[in-house]
């Protein structure tokens, strides 16, 4: 099976990374009740990327992705995902089936499922209705489902409802729910709120083996997972960017250091 | 097999169905076979009014497949229950002939009463049972489908979207009322002869009418428990519990509401052509928003998402309204408001629910003891 044959049944294809950034947001504006939650906001990433976005509360994190998933729509700029696919024109499903997938900050999984059938749904393939209505787990599916199990540690909760894991083991499915949706780009909102310290160690091992094939954006507080995750950092401070760098060069820019480690 | 397959895992539905079964096969026998005054035989007007229950049985799946599984409120299902219930009303006013007070073989009494000298457009065609049959599911489709794209599209969920259902079905009751409207106005369709050449004054035509309404119900029945078990089904239910979670996993939510919603619209329309030639009328009467509401209250009280419980509720709800109707007509609508109020405080599951709580505990207990 060639890379992208997954989409067959979308208009989009694989995202045309010919000019190795597969993420383009630029001057994007987005204000509630006169309130700027995005000011000018300009940010690309790479393909193959795992890039931690940091920030104090407010800073235009989660809006960000909002924008970048078709949840909000700016009110000026671009967003492209590749050279070809404008993102502010499609809708979440289709934005999805390019091959955006989003974990939120509270894990939102679907709870009165079982820990398998989430996958199931979350999977990548055909998603009309008449199909679903006959669609049967394929040999390759079912294989892809057990893979990913194993992946996140759930495989003993097979047949267990989702909405009765804990509250780590929640955040683990919904990011095995965006494995099995095969994005070219994860958006991962605070993967590890609420994560014991060993959680948290593999969390960081499986998000760092997803980069590479995947870019990945990470939006995390705490900075010990991001200093032991990211390669780049970058900084956001009231809806612009304030700083981009490693995490060595962002601690020690003066400027990160006054809005945001400043103590 | 196929149905078992269906039926897999489905306890309540294997036990609706048998029962169901066993009814179909001895309400005939006791209406048909066992002689009149033997203290065994059943009469006809009691064959109706099963027959009629189970038309309200099979409007209640239709709701709970959108209320229990997908999580929209309808109070508008009425509406669709009463265009089947047209549907067919229209085929049978075509089907009277010059059978009517004013003997006209081309109009319906109520044209020649209003002075009209031909017959609306938009009764051609009715004369034929194929295409009344096609328009009882066309009709409830299409309106199902226009309705749910403009407000699934714009996103209007919730208590607005309850509104908006219960303001389509009074727009339709007052639009019925019009005499102008060409559907009987005030008084609706009634005086029916026969249907398909049969007399529905006899007790044989009652009986299939009966026999074949049980049998939409089972189809019905089978139908949902179908599109439930099925991978739209697990969709549908993922919509409900996390509607933009779905979206972003790629998931056009509204294709699967506009869907849901038509297939539930169309069992309702089918549902109200069965009831029509039992009850003998059709009548703007249908269309009234506490209809709707009435139908909401036999799922909770059956119970949601269970699909039997809606069966159940229905069956039981209005057998205590003939009951209780009878014996004091003033009360029924504070009886159901109670019993609506009770529920909801003390069996959120309903019936269904109550029985489920009933096993589980029993089986604690003997787990416990051993």
């Amino acid at each position: 099976m060639s890379e992208g044959a997954h989409l067959r049944h979308t208009e989009a294809g694989q995202p045309d990374a010919s000019h190795t950034a597969i993420l383009y947001l630029e001057d994007l504006n987005v204000s509630f009740d006169g309130f700027k939650a995005i000011n000018n906001l300009t940010l690309y990433i790479d393909k193959g990327e795992l890039r931690c976005i940091i920030g104090p509360n407010g800073a235009g994190k989660t809006t960000m992705m909002d924008i970048i998933t078709g949840k909000t729509r700016p009110d000026s700029g671009q967003a492209w995902f590749g050279q070809t696919v404008d993102l502010l024109k499609l809708s979440e499903p289709e934005i999805a089936n390019a091959g955006i997938g989003r974990k939120f900050q509270k894990p939102t999984v679907f709870e009165s499922h079982s820990v398998a059938e989430n996958l199931e749904l979350a999977m990548h393939g055909n998603k009309s209705v008449w199909y679903s209505l006959r669609a049967r787990l394929s040999g390759e599916q079912q294989a892809l489902i057990d893979e990913t199990l194993q992946t996140i540690g759930l495989t003993d909760h097979y047949h267990q409802a989702a909405g009765a894991l804990s509250h780590g083991q929640k955040q683990w499915l919904e990011i095995g729910m965006l494995l099995v949706q095969k994005p070219y780009l994860l958006l991962v909102d605070e993967p590890v709120a609420g994560m014991t310290h060993q959680e948290m160690e593999r969390t960081a091992e499986l998000l760092t083996s997803l980069a590479g094939k995947h870019s990945v954006v990470v939006v995390e507080h705490d900075m010990d997972f991001v200093r032991s995750i990211a390669h780049q950092v970058t900084v956001l401070h009231q809806g612009s960017v304030l700083a981009e760098g490693t995490m060595d060069e962002v601690q020690n820019d003066q400027r990160v250091i006054e809005v945001y480690l400043g103590e | 097999m196929f149905i078992t397959r269906i039926l897999h895992n489905d306890r309540g539905g294997q036990i609706m169905l048998a029962v169901l079964a066993v009814v179909l096969v001895l309400v005939p026998v006791l209406n048909l076979l066992v002689p009149e005054g033997n203290f065994l035989h059943m009469p006809t007007y009691l064959v109706t009014l099963l027959g009629k229950y189970l038309t309200y049985a099979l409007l209640a799946i239709a709701v709970d497949l959108v209320w229990g599984y997908l999580g929209i409120l309808s109070l508008g299902h009425g509406a669709f229950f009463a265009l089947g219930g047209y549907a067919m009303g229209m085929y049978l006013m075509r089907q009277i002939g010059d059978r009517g007070v004013y003997g006209n073989p081309n109009l319906p009494d109520f044209m020649v009463f209003l002075n009209w000298k031909e017959m609306p457009w938009f009764w051609q065609g009715f004369d034929m049972f194929w295409f009344a049959m096609l328009m009882v599911l066309l009709v409830p489709g299409v309106l199902a489908f226009v309705f749910g794209w403009l407000a699934f599209r714009s996103r209007v969920t919730g208590v607005y979207l309850s509104i908006i259902t219960q303001a389509l079905t009074y727009a339709l009751l007052l639009a019925f009322f019009r005499n102008e409207m060409g559907f009987g106005g005030n008084n609706g369709l009634t005086d029916f002869k026969d249907i398909l050449g049969f007399s529905l004054q006899s007790d044989n035509t009652r009986m299939t009418l009966f026999v074949l309404s049980g049998l939409a119900l089972a189809g019905g029945y089978l139908l949902c428990r179908f599109i439930i078990n099925s991978k739209l089904g697990r969709i549908v239910v993922a919509i409900r519990d996390a509607e933009s979670r779905t979206r972003f996993v790629g998931y056009r939510v509204e294709h699967y509401k506009v869907w849901v919603f038509m297939v539930s619209a169309m069992l309702a329309g089918v549902a109200g052509a069965l009831y029509v030639p039992q009850v003998g009328i059709i009548n703007p009467g249908e269309f009234s928003p506490l209809n709707s509401i009435e139908i909401v209250i036999w799922v909770a009280i059956g119970g949601r998402a269970t699909l039997y419980g809606a069966v159940i509720g229905a069956i039981l709800v209005n057998y205590a309204k003939t009951v209780f109707t009878g014996l004091m007509p003033e009360s029924w609508i504070f009886m159901l408001g109670a019993l609506f109020v009770l529920v909801t405080l003390y069996l959120p599951q309903g019936l269904a629910g109550l029985v489920q709580n009933l096993k589980d505990s029993r089986w604690f207990h003997k787990r416990v003891q051993a």
